[in-house]
């Protein structure tokens, strides 16, 4: 019944968290991942500080990270569970990856409250 | 007396080999799509690490300047970078599928019922503003518009 109640919610955050990787991640991955890091631009640490000390900028991360953590959880169950061929593990698959997921996002949520 | 006879299942289950995806190129890349989510998960850390250096201070963000420019960081995100756009350009390409986007006069989002393996399942989330549908085609250029802005915008914002 829980199981029933909760798969369309589960869809519902990793489709949502499809759709915001879609559009948000190729750029963040480019600059945060590679040009930054690499020095190709080089933006001052106390502006970056207060972008993402921005209440707002705080939000839409946290959101983002929820998001990509649940889609990640749910296709990654999914991919082990049929690509694998793992149908015995069910239960501990989806422990693992939906309770990976909330320790996620509660990680993130203190983060995002203490910059 | 004989003993209780038990019955098993006669119906024929087809063994699947745990390689299946490797036996066919377009298997191959349903499976490359679905494991673009390891990467989402691996960015959702990575920019977690990020966020609680830039909270740390100043030499914080250093350090992590410093570890996300090591060579094994480095290509972990060369590499997901292509995950990611692979991520992408399918699921812009599957979204005219699961929505139905359309513009008219009625007003009621609805779902759509298919039948799929003889069980009537909702197909897709009909968005509803009438009675024309929107040609997936422009369902797809304009994701590809929505992700220019925001890029531009995060760029912009980022190196100001």
């Amino acid at each position: 019944m829980t199981k029933r109640r909760l798969e369309p919610l589960l869809w519902l955050a990793f489709s949502g968290g499809g759709v915001v990787s879609a559009v948000f991640l190729p750029v963040l991955v480019l600059l945060f991942g590679l040009a930054i890091p690499l020095g190709w631009v080089r933006p001052d640490y106390n502006y970056l500080h207060a972008i993402f000390s921005f209440w707002l900028t705080r939000l839409v991360m946290l959101g983002l990270i929820v998001l990509m953590l649940f889609h990640w959880a749910h296709r990654f169950r999914y991919t082990l569970h049929d690509g694998l061929q793992l149908r015995r593990l069910e239960a501990p698959l989806a422990v693992l990856c939906y309770g990976g997921a909330v320790v996620g996002s509660l990680a993130a949520l203190l983060i995002v409250l203490t910059i | 007396m004989s003993a209780p006879t038990t019955y098993k299942r006669t119906t024929y289950k087809q063994p699947v080999s745990r390689l299946w995806f490797t036996k066919k190129r377009t298997y191959f890349l349903f499976v490359l799509r679905e494991l673009s989510s390891i990467f989402v998960g691996w960015f959702s850390v990575f920019l977690m690490i990020m966020l609680y250096a830039i909270g740390r201070g100043e030499a914080a963000y250093q350090n992590f300047l410093n570890w996300a420019a090591s060579p094994v960081v480095v290509v972990v995100n060369v590499v997901a970078l292509a995950f990611l756009i692979l991520h992408t350009v399918t699921w812009f390409a599957l979204t005219p599928q699961a929505m139905d986007v359309r513009i008219g006069g009625r007003q009621v989002p609805r779902v759509k019922m298919v039948n799929v393996a003889g069980r009537t399942v909702p197909a897709a989330t009909v968005v509803r503003v009438g009675g024309r549908r929107i040609p997936p085609g422009m369902v797809i250029a304009s994701q590809y518009a929505g992700l220019i802005v925001v890029s531009a915008f995060i760029i912009w914002l980022v190196l100001r």
